[in-house]
C-alpha cells in the first residue's frame, strides 16, 4: 500500500496546487496592453462622472459666491424693486409659488393616484384603449413644458375655460405638466405590492375597491409620496409655461388665487437674471440659492423616503 | 331562523352565486377610469389648442413661405421662414448632445460596470439632484459662469470665433449639463438589466473588463441607450429657459456654436408673454412654431418609448 504513505488531504492539496499551476501557466498574467487599455478606459469613465459632478459643484458654488451678499431674511419678506435694490426680495413671488404648489398638490394627488389605480388594478392591458392611455402618459411626460404653456394660454387662460391671467390658471397648467410624473410613480408603487396581498383580501370577502383602499393603497403610500414630492419639486422650478399663462414678472402686491397679477419664484429669478446690472445678478443668484435649498431638501426627503420604505415582500 | 335568510329557499345552504354587482364599486371604477382618461384629454387639448391658431396662421402665410429661412415676425411686412429658429434649436441641441452623450454614457458605464455598490449609492442621488435643478438656474449658471470662460479660452479665430458672442455654445453646454443625468440614468438602467450570465460568459472566455463593458454589455443594452439619447435630444429641443437666458435672440440658420441664435422655444417664450394680442399674426405664429416643436418632440418621444419597451421585453 504505497498510497497510505501520503494522507488523502495532502493528496487533495497537491492536486489543487497542480491544477492552479497549470491554469496560471496557461493563462499567465494579463498582457500588458490589456492592462493599460483597461485602466485607461476606467480612467476615462471616471473622468466623465467627475466632469458631471464638477458641473453641479460649479453651479452651486457660483450661485453661492454671487448671491451671498444678498442673502438675508429680506429675500422672503420684501417685494421686488428696481429702485431700492438693497431691500428688494421675492415676497409676492414666493407666496405665489407656495399657493400655486398647494393647488397643484390638491389637483395631482387625487387625479394622479386615481389614474394609477385605474391602470394597475382595473384596466385590461390587452384592450387598445388602455394601451393608448398608457402610451399617452409616457409621451406627455416628455412633452416640452412650454407646450403646456401654450395649452394653458389657448384653453385655460383664454378659450373654453377663460380664467384670465390668474394664479389658478398657472396652477392648473403646472398640475397638467407634472401629472404624468405622479401617475408613473404611483403605478410603480402599486405594481410593487405583491398579488398575494390582494388575493388574501379578496379571499376574505373584500370587494375590489375595499382591497385597493385598505390593502394596496396603504402599502403603496411611500412610493406615491415620493412621486408627489418629485412632481412638486418639478412644478416649483418650472418657469417657461408660467411666462405664457401670465406670471407677470413684476408684481409687488401679494397675489390672490382668482384675480389680479401673480408671479412665481423662478419667474422672478428669471426677471432679475435678464437685467445686466450687478445688483440684479446678485438678487437672481440669491433667489436661486433660496430655490435650490427648498428643492434639494424636498428631493432628499423623496430619496430618503424611497430608501427607508422600500419594502421587500 | 335568521341565518337561513342568506341562503336560497330550502337546503339551508348559503348561495355561492355572486351577489348583485355593487353600484358603488362600478361608480368607483368609472371615476378612476375618468382620471386615466384625463391624460388623453390633455393630449387632445394640446392638439386642439395648437391647431386652431395654426390653421389661422396658414391662411395668411403659405407653406412655401413657412418652410424656408428668414424669421422676422416683427418686420413690416413680416417674414416667417421657420428654418431660422428650427436650425437655431438644432444648433444648441447638437452642441449640448456632443457634451452630454460621452459624459452621460461614461457615467452610466462606470456606474453599471465599475463602481462599487458604495460609490453607486453615493453618486446616483447626486446625479438625481443634478436632474432636479431647475433650468432657470442652469441658464443663469451658463450665462454668468460658462460664457465668460468660453470667451476667454476660445482659440482666436477658430470657426470664425474672433469677436463672436459664443451664445449658442454656452447654451449648448448648459443644455448638455441638463441632459447628462437623463442619459446616465436611463442607460445605466438598461445596462444593469443585462443578465449577469452574458458577462460571466465573456469573462470565462478571457475577456477584460473593458471588453465586457464595450463589446458585450453595451451592445446588449443598445436599445435602452439609444432611447436615452433620443429622449435627451427631445428634452434639449424642448428646453426653454436656458436658451432664453443664454442663446441670444437673433434668428440665424447656422450650426456654428460661436453665433447668437434664436430657438423655437425662446421665440415662443419671449413673444407670448401676457400682453400679446389674441388673433394677431404674431400670436398665431407662436402656435405655428409650437406645432413644429410639438411634432418634433412627439416623433422622438414615440421612438424612445418604443426602444425602452424593447429592452424591457428582452430581459425582464
Amino acid at each position: 500500500m504505497t498510497e497510505s504513505a501520503v494522507p488523502p488531504t495532502e493528496r487533495a492539496r497537491f492536486a489543487v496546487a497542480g491544477a492552479r499551476a497549470n491554469v496560471a501557466a496557461a493563462l499567465g498574467s494579463q498582457p500588458r496592453g490589456d492592462v493599460i487599455r483597461n485602466n485607461l478606459f476606467a480612467g476615462l469613465l471616471l473622468l466623465a462622472i467627475l466632469i458631471a459632478l464638477a458641473g453641479l459643484v460649479a453651479l452651486l458654488a457660483q450661485a453661492f459666491a454671487e448671491g451671498a451678499p444678498a442673502l438675508s431674511t429680506k429675500l422672503i419678506t420684501e417685494p421686488p424693486s428696481t429702485i431700492d435694490t438693497a431691500n428688494a426680495g421675492f415676497r409676492p413671488a414666493l407666496i405665489g409659488s407656495v399657493v400655486m404648489i398647494l393647488f397643484v398638490i390638491g389637483l395631482i394627488v387625487p387625479l394622479g393616484v386615481g389614474a394609477a389605480v385605474y391602470l394597475e388594478e382595473y384596466a385590461d392591458g390587452t384592450k387598445w384603449w388602455n394601451r393608448v392611455i398608457e402610451l399617452n402618459i409616457q409621451n406627455l411626460a416628455a412633452v416640452p413644458s412650454i407646450i403646456y404653456g401654450i395649452l394653458g394660454l389657448g384653453l385655460i387662460v383664454r378659450g373654453p375655460l377663460d380664467l384670465g391671467f390668474v394664479l389658478f390658471a398657472g396652477a392648473m397648467t403646472l398640475a397638467l405638466l407634472v401629472l404624468p410624473i405622479v401617475i408613473i410613480a404611483g403605478r410603480e408603487a402599486i405594481r410593487a405590492v405583491p398579488p398575494s396581498i390582494r388575493e388574501g383580501s379578496l379571499a376574505l370577502g373584500a370587494t375590489q375597491w375595499q382591497t385597493i383602499r385598505r390593502q394596496v393603497l396603504p402599502a403603496a403610500i411611500p412610493g406615491v409620496a415620493t412621486g408627489v414630492i418629485l412632481a412638486v419639486s418639478r412644478a416649483l422650478g418650472e418657469t417657461a409655461p408660467l411666462l405664457l399663462v401670465g406670471a407677470t414678472v413684476f408684481v409687488t402686491a401679494d397675489p390672490t388665487p382668482f384675480d389680479g397679477n401673480y408671479s412665481a419664484l423662478p419667474v422672478q429669478i428669471f426677471q432679475y437674471a435678464t437685467r445686466p446690472q450687478e445688483e440684479f445678478q446678485t438678487l437672481a443668484a440669491a433667489g436661486i440659492i433660496l430655490m435650490l435649498v427648498v428643492l434639494i431638501a424636498m428631493n432628499s426627503v423623496a430619496i430618503w423616503l424611497r430608501n427607508r420604505y422600500e419594502q421587500k415582500w | 331562523m335568521e341565518a337561513t335568510s342568506i341562503g336560497a329557499a330550502g337546503g339551508g345552504r348559503p348561495s355561492l352565486e355572486a351577489p348583485g354587482s355593487r353600484r358603488g364599486e362600478k361608480a368607483i371604477k368609472g371615476l378612476l377610469a375618468l382620471c386615466g382618461l384625463l391624460s388623453v384629454v390633455t393630449t387632445t387639448a394640446i392638439v386642439v389648442a395648437l391647431i386652431g391658431p395654426t390653421v389661422g396662421f396658414f391662411e395668411e402665410v403659405s407653406f412655401g413661405e413657412f418652410f424656408t429661412t428668414g424669421w422676422f415676425p416683427d418686420f413690416n411686412p413680416p417674414s416667417f421662414g421657420v428654418f431660422d429658429i428650427v436650425v437655431g434649436t438644432l444648433n444648441v441641441t447638437l452642441w449640448g448632445m456632443l457634451f452630454a452623450i460621452p459624459i452621460g454614457l461614461g457615467a452610466a458605464i462606470y456606474l453599471a460596470e465599475y463602481a462599487s455598490p458604495r460609490v453607486r449609492k453615493a453618486v446616483k442621488p447626486i446625479l438625481e439632484i443634478l436632474a432636479g435643478i431647475p433650468t432657470v438656474a442652469i441658464g443663469f449658471f451658463a450665462v454668468s459662469f460658462l460664457l465668460p470662460i468660453i470667451q476667454d479660452v476660445w482659440p482666436g479665430d477658430f470657426l470664425g470665433g474672433a469677436d463672436k458672442p459664443f451664445f449658442a455654445l454656452a447654451a449648448g453646454l448648459g443644455i448638455g449639463l441638463m441632459i447628462v443625468p437623463i442619459i446616465a440614468s436611463i442607460s445605466e438602467d438598461a445596462m444593469s438589466a443585462v443578465p449577469q450570465g452574458l458577462r460571466e460568459g465573456a469573462y470565462a472566455m478571457g475577456a477584460t473588463k473593458a471588453t465586457v463593458a464595450t463589446r458585450v454589455v453595451f451592445p446588449a443594452a443598445l436599445s435602452g441607450i439609444v432611447a436615452s439619447i433620443v429622449l435627451g435630444i427631445s428634452r434639449a429641443v424642448g428646453e426653454t429657459m436656458i436658451v432664453v437666458l443664454v442663446a441670444g435672440s437673433t434668428p440665424n440658420a447656422t450650426l456654428n456654436p460661436v453665433e447668437s441664435i434664436q430657438a423655437i422655444t425662446s421665440f415662443i417664450a419671449v413673444t407670448a408673454t401676457g400682453d400679446i394680442s389674441q388673433g394677431s399674426i404674431t400670436y398665431e405664429a407662436v402656435f405655428a412654431a409650437g406645432s413644429v416643436l410639438f411634432l418634433m418632440t412627439l416623433a422622438m418621444n414615440v421612438i424612445s418609448i418604443r426602444l425602452v419597451r424593447r429592452y424591457r421585453e428582452v430581459y425582464e
